[in-house]
Parts: structure tokens; C-alpha cells; sequence
């Protein structure tokens, strides 16, 4: 029934899945690990990201990648911006004082651009070479995919490297580990703060586009799903840490789509509560994730 | 001391019998404003005023979890439309159910209770699937429930436009008995303040309290501290089932987006702005929050630039007051603080 092409056509859609899961979920954790707050705006900077990508694509600009780098930069210091204006002012406040004003600041960014561009779905429609397929001994993937994982793979190495080799990187690894430490020893938590907001929504940026390009269209809540389920990509990982995001982000795509393809077609609509049935089971048995190490969330 | 609070004090010793009293005066005159109400305003009017009984039973019962118990859910949206579904699916008429539910177990297709036994089960049946949640997720620290209840959410929606049977999916379910009535979230809302005030004023609720100052003291004190947040997760749980049976028999037709999270949300805001941990705030910050936003969907109408109405501009106000509380005042309106309704004595 399932024959090995079939097979390895799944994995090449769990794989691209997971790229965008991963992408979204590294800046979640990023945040959770400084600052304990879960972002709920995290997923309406992705997409402004694409509309930002949307705006650029219908203007013919050229060359292409560039209408997903630059979305990704000035959505970097969007980022900022909101740290700056939202969450600086509430600096050492109880975590549930700036969940509430990441759930408003979400609420605020999806109904401005409901006011601006109205709530309908666009089209996101990238010129015709992106979206070709190829075939390989039976497997068929488009360019698009393939720039996903490639674009993704590599956005994850750089930051990878950043955070390991820079001084402000490893300053943040230290401030994730132990805030209060990190601070006795000289390091300036706000500019952290501010450097992963900036590389967070970047990524979230970029994953943005991808997600639009994929599913060829945009609309203002298009960004709550995807962040939420990155959320859960993170916990499956291990939250606050970077690598556990990534493996997270990956498990989770391939679970997703592996759940829609080896099941009957029946089962296909309840995909969606599947991933959360998931985030159950998974704080049922291992609520620090795979790569998190510490027990002392557990009550 | 004042010779006045020395009266006070011998009062209290009868403070049960008398505030017994006074709160039936205070229902009684409750009843007559509601009377008044149901005489003079229009169906308009009427409905906006059921709505903030729904509204009030939200926040109150909210403010357990989130106020008192110091956890954040986000499952209003949830916990109501499995309480709307439940009890839409007990109060519909046999025939009707014959006609547009072939798919339903036939023990279900043969009966229609009343309203109160079908919202008291949409009641259960949330609290049920708060047990559900709660269970894995109460027993961590930090604020995983805000996204496990979101994820509640997703599970809720996606089961309700799947199980064609018994949901008939994305259509929905119309035709729902119109029961609901301002006596009726009212009624329910004078019990959710009475039921969340016994509670809080309990030593479960002392607990609760504990557990939100400092989570490790109140485990060392020998509080049971998953027992404990359950309770009040549960408990808040069952009067949002409630509300969204109120609120189904209230517009008579619901579909899976009928509850939205724009719902959740506004509770939250109605909570932080009457003042987590205060119930007299939560039922102030559930009027003005009611209606605030129906006078802002005139505005929105009124200011129709171009021919459209600015769609999304009471949601972004709703959303900048939320935020500018937090940032400047945390504490809400009143900072866990009650009012104190005159001549009521504190037990």
C-alpha cells in the first residue's frame, strides 16, 4: 500500500514542514528562555512578513531573494520595536503581565492591518519557474520546496554559529541559563533581549514568506496557527533551547504530515487537534522536552 | 476603636443571618431593575443586556483561574462552545432532531430536556474536558495552560466542523429553542458571584492565594498544589460551559467559529481591567467591556470612510487598553481590592 516512493514523498513534506516549524519555533524559545514570556504576537510579525513579501512579489522586484530579505530585516526591527514598546516597560513584572500584552499586541497588529487591507485572503503568487516541479526517481518536490529547506537549513547554521562563537551570543545562551547570574556578571540583558527579538523575527520573517509562497495566499490571522503550533514545537524540544526548537520544529512537521498520509483520508480533518493532543501527551511524560535537561518545572 | 466599628464587630457575631439578609434585599432589588428593564427596553437593548450576564459570568468565573489561583487559561472559547454544543444538542426538539440530525445515537434523537438539565450538562461536559487538560498540564509550572487551552481551542473547533453526526459540521446547528433570557443569565450570574466568592473566601480559596504568591511555600505548608489549581481550572471551567448554553439559547444558532478566540480575549481584558483577584471588579470590568465595544461598532459604522466601516478599530482599542493597563496599571481598576456593598458584613 505504501510503496517506498510514497514514503519518501512524505518525508520530503515533513521535512519542508518542518523547516518553516523549526524557523517560527527558534524565535519562541529564544524569548521563552530569556524572558519566560510565550510571544503570542510571534506569529503576526510572520505575517507581516508576508505581506511585506506579497508587496514586493506583485511589484515584480528583483531579484527575487531579495523580496524575502528585505521583509526579513525591516520585520527584524519590527521585532525591536515591539520588545521596545511592549515588553521594556515590563521588565521584572509577573510573566502574566506581559503574556497579556503579547496577546494585545497581536490583537493590535492583526486588526490594524484588518483596518488597512481588509480581512480577505490574497494571492500570493511568485512567478512561474519558482513553483516547478521536480521529479527524482519518483519524487516529486518544487523549486520552492526545495529553497525552503535549503534557505531554512542555512538561516539555522548561521545562527547556530552566532550564538555560539559572538560574545553577544554567548551572552545569551548565559542570560537563557541563569538571567539574574548573566547579569551579576556584566552582561547587558536589554541589548540581548533586543539581539533576539531582532534574529526571532527574522526568522519568523522568513518563514512568513515561505508559508505564503507555499500555500499562495495571505490573510491577517494567518499567523496564529503556525505560531501556536511552534509553540508546541518548542516544547516538544525542550523550551529555551535552541537546538531542541530545531529538532522540535522537524518532529513535529514530520508527525503532522505523517499523520494525514499513513492514516485513512477520515482522520485527515482532525490534523489540527492532533498536534495538540500531542502537546498533552507530550507534557504528560516529558514536559521538559527532549533536549531540556532540568526537572524544575515539574510541580 | 470608633464606637461605630464596635458596633460592627457585635454585629458580626450574627453576621451569617444578616448578610443572608441584606443579599436577598440586594437580589430582590436586582430583580426589580431587571423587571424594569424587561418593560421598557427593546429586544435590542434586552439582548445586549443578556450578553452581560454572560459577560459577567465569564470574568467572575475566570478570575479563579487567573485571578485567584495565579494560573492563565485562555479556554472561555473552549469551555463554551462544548457547553453551547452539549446543551443545544439536549434542548432541541425530537422532531427536529429527527429531521436534521439522522446521524445522532438514537437515545440522543429521542430526548430533549429542559434548559436548566442541558445547561447544567454543557456545564459538566466542559469541566470534564478542563479535567482532561488540566491533569497533565496543572501539575507543571509556568504558564503552559495559556497555550494548552488555546490548544483546547484548535481541538474543539477541528472536532466540531468533523463529527458531521453529531455537529453536522461547518453548518452548524440552528434552530436552537430561544430559552435564554436576561432572568436567566442573570440568575446564573448572581450564582457564579456567590458560588466564586464562597470559594475564594474558603480555605481552598486561601490556598488558591498561596499558590499564587509563592508556589513553593504553599507546597511546603502541606497545600496540595494540583488539587488545588484544578479546583478552581475546573470550577471556572463549568460556568463557561454554562455561558455558552446561555449564549447558544440566547442567538438560537451556533456554528465551530461561533466561539472565536476575539471571545477569549475580551474576558481576559474585562478580568485585567476590573483587577485580577478582585470579583466586584471583574463584574464592573464585564459591564464596561460589554459595552464599550457596542457603542465603538456605531462609531465603526459611522465612521465608514469610503463606503466600508473601519472593521478592527473596537478590537484595537479593546487591545490598547489592555495593554496600556498592564504597563500602567497592573493592578486594574481595583487591585484585588471588593467593594463593599452596604450592609453587608465581612464573614
Amino acid at each position: 500500500m505504501f510503496t517506498p516512493t510514497y514514503v519518501a514523498q512524505q518525508i520530503i513534506n515533513g521535512v519542508n514542514l518542518g523547516s518553516m516549524y523549526a524557523l517560527i519555533a527558534i524565535g519562541l524559545t529564544m524569548v521563552y528562555g530569556l524572558l519566560r514570556l510565550i510571544n503570542f504576537a510571534h506569529g503576526d510579525l510572520l505575517m507581516l512578513g508576508a505581506y511585506l513579501g506579497l508587496l514586493l512579489v506583485s511589484a515584480a522586484f528583483t531579484p527575487l531573494i531579495l523580496t524575502l530579505f528585505i521583509p526579513m530585516l525591516v520585520i527584524g526591527f519590527v521585532g525591536i520595536l515591539v520588545e521596545r514598546l511592549a515588553y521594556r516597560p515590563l521588565r521584572g513584572a509577573p510573566e502574566v503581565t506581559m503574556l497579556i500584552t503579547s496577546l494585545a499586541v497581536s490583537s493590535i497588529i492583526e486588526n490594524s492591518m484588518v483596518m488597512t487591507v481588509t480581512a480577505q485572503p490574497r494571492a500570493f503568487n511568485l512567478p512561474a519557474g519558482v513553483n516547478q516541479l521536480h521529479t527524482v526517481a519518483g519524487v516529486s518536490f518544487s523549486t520552492l520546496d526545495a529553497l525552503t529547506v535549503g534557505l531554512s537549513v542555512a538561516l539555522m547554521a548561521a545562527l547556530t554559529l552566532y550564538v555560539r562563537n559572538t560574545r553577544t551570543g554567548i551572552a545569551m545562551r548565559a542570560a537563557a541559563e541563569n538571567l539574574r547570574a548573566a547579569r551579576l556578571m556584566g552582561i547587558d540583558i536589554n541589548r540581548v533581549v533586543m539581539v533576539a527579538f531582532f534574529l526571532g523575527s527574522m526568522l519568523a520573517a522568513a518563514a512568513g514568506w515561505l508559508w505564503a509562497a507555499k500555500y499562495s495566499t495571505v490573510e491577517p490571522f494567518m499567523g496564529f496557527l503556525p505560531g501556536l503550533k511552534a509553540f508546541v514545537a518548542a516544547v516538544i524540544g525542550g523550551i529555551g533551547v535552541i537546538p531542541g526548537a530545531v529538532l522540535g520544529g522537524y518532529l513535529l512537521g514530520f508527525a503532522e504530515i505523517f499523520f494525514v498520509g499513513f492514516l485513512p483520508p477520515a482522520y485527515s480533518g482532525y490534523r489540527d487537534a492532533f498536534v495538540f493532543a500531542l502537546l498533552l501527551l507530550i507534557l504528560l511524560i516529558r514536559p521538559n522536552g527532549i533536549l531540556g535537561a532540568s526537572t524544575e518545572e515539574r510541580a | 476603636m470608633s464606637r461605630a466599628m464596635e458596633s460592627v464587630r457585635r454585629v458580626n457575631i450574627n453576621g451569617a443571618a444578616r448578610n443572608l439578609l441584606v443579599g436577598g434585599a440586594y437580589i430582590a432589588l436586582l430583580a426589580t431593575l431587571l423587571w424594569l428593564a424587561q418593560s421598557t427596553l427593546n429586544n435590542y437593548y434586552l439582548r445586549i443586556l443578556a450578553v452581560i450576564g454572560i459577560n459577567i459570568i465569564l470574568t467572575v468565573s475566570l478570575n479563579l483561574t487567573n485571578g485567584f489561583a495565579g494560573d492563565f487559561s485562555l479556554g472561555i472559547a473552549a469551555f463554551m462552545s462544548i457547553g453551547a454544543y452539549t446543551a443545544a444538542l439536549l434542548s432541541l426538539p425530537v422532531a427536529m432532531k429527527t429531521a436534521s440530525f439522522p446521524g445522532l445515537p438514537t437515545w440522543l434523537q429521542a430526548t430533549s430536556i429542559p434548559f436548566l438539565p442541558a445547561t447544567i450538562a454543557g456545564g459538566v461536559m466542559a469541566a470534564i474536558a478542563a479535567v482532561i487538560v488540566g491533569l497533565p498540564v496543572l501539575r507543571l509550572r509556568g504558564h503552559y495552560l495559556a497555550v494548552a487551552t488555546l490548544g483546547l481551542m484548535v481541538i474543539v473547533r477541528v472536532v466540531a466542523n468533523n463529527w458531521q453526526d453529531v455537529t453536522r459540521g461547518a453548518r452548524g446547528i440552528n434552530g436552537i429553542p430561544p430559552l435564554s433570557n436576561i432572568w436567566w443569565t442573570f440568575g446564573w450570574a448572581v450564582l457564579t458571584i456567590y458560588v466564586v466568592w464562597m470559594v475564594v473566601h474558603s480555605p481552598y480559596g486561601r490556598a488558591m492565594i498561596a499558590i499564587r504568591e509563592d508556589w513553593l511555600a504553599a507546597q511546603a505548608r502541606g497545600v496540595n498544589v494540583l488539587r488545588t489549581r484544578l479546583l478552581a481550572f475546573v470550577l471556572s471551567a463549568f460556568f463557561a460551559g454554562v455561558a455558552g448554553s446561555l449564549y447558544a439559547h440566547l442567538i438560537t444558532a451556533i456554528t465551530p467559529s461561533s466561539f472565536s478566540f476575539v471571545i477569549t480575549f475580551n474576558i481576559v481584558v474585562m478580568l485585567v481591567v476590573g483587577g485580577m483577584g478582585s470579583i466586584t471588579g471583574s463584574v464592573i470590568g464585564a459591564v464596561l467591556l460589554t459595552l464599550l465595544p457596542e457603542s465603538l461598532r456605531q462609531v465603526e459604522t459611522a465612521l465608514a470612510a469610503g463606503g466600508t466601516p473601519l472593521y478592527g478599530l473596537s478590537q484595537i482599542i479593546i487591545a490598547l487598553l489592555a495593554a496600556l493597563v498592564m504597563i500602567f496599571r497592573r493592578q486594574g481598576l481595583f487591585g484585588g481590592r471588593e467593594i463593599r456593598l452596604p450592609g453587608m458584613v465581612e464573614r
